[in-house]
């Protein structure tokens, strides 16, 4: 039986399979290396970037709550500089395309960062992060007001001509308006979902468990309204999609796609199986050769309903 | 390293707290005291994240009736506080648990000539025992062992079996002195005028007790820490700790699961 063509295209980044990292929990790729092949997914988006280094949240910073975690980090992150003179080098010896994940605290700061970017060979595409919830002057006020994110999108995509992925917020109203807004101020791709804003409470200290009181809930808890989010856009919009939320096996995975995304982000499952990103993508292998699919193309968006 | 794991053994050693040996390839034995384990208690999404555990002991054992010879082996000490650590009490041998391991920076001995002081408490002890099994062969160890009551203090008698002196004391007085063990510690020290390094795994504020005594002696001193985590390899920066120069204008932070879980005491800020 020959392979099933497995490789997609996501604005102009071809990846041998719809299998990547999400940003913040792959750290910067290296810390997987020892665990996992890393040319062996589609593509590998870092840590987000902010353009000063960044120290994060106070802690407790993560709760594990039933089928997933609350989270509160606060971006931390070693900023766009230290990125490309420590953490990029290492990316370059691998064969798989690097996103960089992109936090502004500001609109000049969104333009700034991917001007910054625009001339790394070794970068194939920006993901725009306008939806962490954490972070109290910052992403949410963009990723929860259409004419916010457009103005943000819209910057970016002047400058820089890396292929440009915008990743949304479910913590909005609607989130198709969200969508159309930031395909309409040049998204060439959307990821989603981020974290659902939620928090974890100790009846005993009468406290919040996290010390930043709200986080970001990921995990197997929130695939449901992860799928259904994707399915909504994915008949609004004509950009890819990159399906986002719980995913913790390839059933999970082909779950999106099914539902209208071309390619997944892996996220919480890298915690606590750092191989699981691998795993994924032949488990999907496995399934499409399994039912006689010749390529993952054809199941985007072939949810029958 | 990533491996499947059955369990060999699983004991109640004080009420709450367990003794859990389990299957390990070899190279498991390179890790250094200190060091720790990310067990994933069940397959299942709930509890979903991993566990950490110090490593309290580790070996190899003759398998018994079979030609296959050897089977080396990690043993945890564990208390119950949630329901990942109650599934975890309830396995049984044969069971098989999936391990990340070893992760983290372990102890540093130190200096030939030290006398090597043990300060811990409740599972603090864990990563204490695999240090003292090393440091025995050639210093002289001393155990300074705390808890709420005689319950906390666990696994004393392995010390004392490695020829380890032990000290024990409680905040209610049913096993050894009466108080805090870091006061029984400092009086010790006070006493004694041989170069020391100390060693501490226990709470926060045992810890941060030790490390204003190693400084006001001016001893050197590692400490050990816990901290709640969800990967226990650097990427998810939910375990960070304030380091020495942390200040909200410079941020330091380190991350338990890789920058430690062992620290030079004065690395970290105590406030």
């Amino acid at each position: 039986m020959t392979k099933p063509n497995m490789s997609v295209e996501i604005a102009g980044i071809k990846m041998r399979n719809p299998v990547m990292t999400a940003s913040g929990t792959f750290g910067y790729g290296r810390e997987f290396a020892d665990y996992m092949d890393l040319e062996s997914i589609g593509a590998i988006i870092t840590k987000g970037l902010s353009l000063r280094p960044k120290a994060g949240n106070n802690t407790p910073r993560i709760v594990e709550t039933p089928g997933g975690m609350l989270n509160a980090i606060g971006l931390q992150n070693v900023g766009i500089d230290a990125f490309i003179t420590t953490k990029l080098p290492f990316l370059r010896t691998v064969d798989t395309p690097v996103i960089v994940n992109l936090y502004g605290n500001s609109l000049e700061e969104y333009g700034e960062l991917a001007a910054r970017i625009d001339d790394l060979a070794e970068v194939s595409g920006v993901e725009v992060n306008i939806s962490c919830p954490n972070v109290k002057q910052g992403g949410i006020v963009f990723g929860t007001d259409p004419a916010a994110a457009a103005q943000v999108v819209g910057l970016v995509r002047k400058s820089t001509s890396k292929p440009l992925i915008v990743k949304l917020s479910p913590n909005v109203t609607d989130v198709v308006a969200m969508a159309r807004a930031c395909v309409d101020a040049g998204a060439e791709a959307l990821s989603l979902i981020n974290t659902l804003t939620g928090m974890a409470i100790d009846i005993n200290s009468r406290r919040p468990v996290l010390a930043n009181i709200t986080g970001g809930l990921s995990g197997p808890a929130i695939k449901p309204v992860a799928l259904r989010m994707v399915w909504q856009v994915s008949r609004a919009v004509k950009v890819p999609l990159i399906g986002i939320g719980g995913i913790m096996s390839a059933t999970d995975a082909l779950e999106f796609i099914l539902a209208g995304a071309t390619a997944v982000q892996v996220g919480t499952a890298n915690f606590l199986n750092p191989a699981a990103a691998e795993e994924i993508a032949a488990g999907m292998e496995s399934w499409l050769v399994e039912k006689g699919v010749k390529e993952i193309g054809e199941l985007v968006g072939a949810l029958k309903c | 390293m990533q491996f499947q794991s059955q369990v060999l053994s699983n004991i109640e050693v004080s009420p709450g707290y367990y003794r859990m040996r389990m299957t390990a390839p070899p190279a498991v034995l390179e890790a250094a005291a200190g060091q720790f384990v990310m067990v994933k208690v069940s397959r299942a999404i709930d509890p979903l994240l991993r566990r950490p555990f110090g490593i309290y002991d580790m070996g190899v054992f003759v398998t018994p009736y079979t030609d296959s010879g050897t089977q080396t082996f990690l043993e945890i000490l564990y208390k119950v506080v949630g329901h990942g650590t109650g599934m975890l009490a309830d396995m049984h041998q044969g069971d098989s648990l999936d391990i990340i391991a070893p992760l983290g920076k372990g102890f540093d001995h130190g200096a030939e000539d030290e006398e090597k002081i043990l300060v811990g408490g409740g599972v603090g002890l864990a990563p204490l025992y695999l240090l003292a099994k090393e440091l025995v062969k050639t210093h002289r160890v001393r155990l300074f062992a705390g808890g709420r009551s005689k319950e906390d203090v666990l696994c004393i008698t392995e010390f004392e079996r490695l020829g380890v002196e032990t000290y024990v004391a409680t905040d209610d007085g049913t096993l050894g002195d009466r108080g805090l063990v870091t006061q029984v510690m400092l009086k010790y020290l006070a006493a004694s005028r041989t170069p020391k390094r100390l060693f501490a795994c226990g709470p926060f504020p045992m810890l941060r007790a030790v490390a204003g005594i190693a400084e006001e002696m001016q001893v050197e001193c590692q400490v050990s820490l816990e901290a709640y985590m969800a990967c226990g390899m650097g990427a998810c920066l939910g375990c960070v700790v304030k380091g020495v120069n942390h200040s909200a204008e410079t941020p330091d932070y380190r991350c338990v699961c890789k920058d430690g879980p062992v620290f030079e005491s004065t690395d970290l800020s105590w406030e």
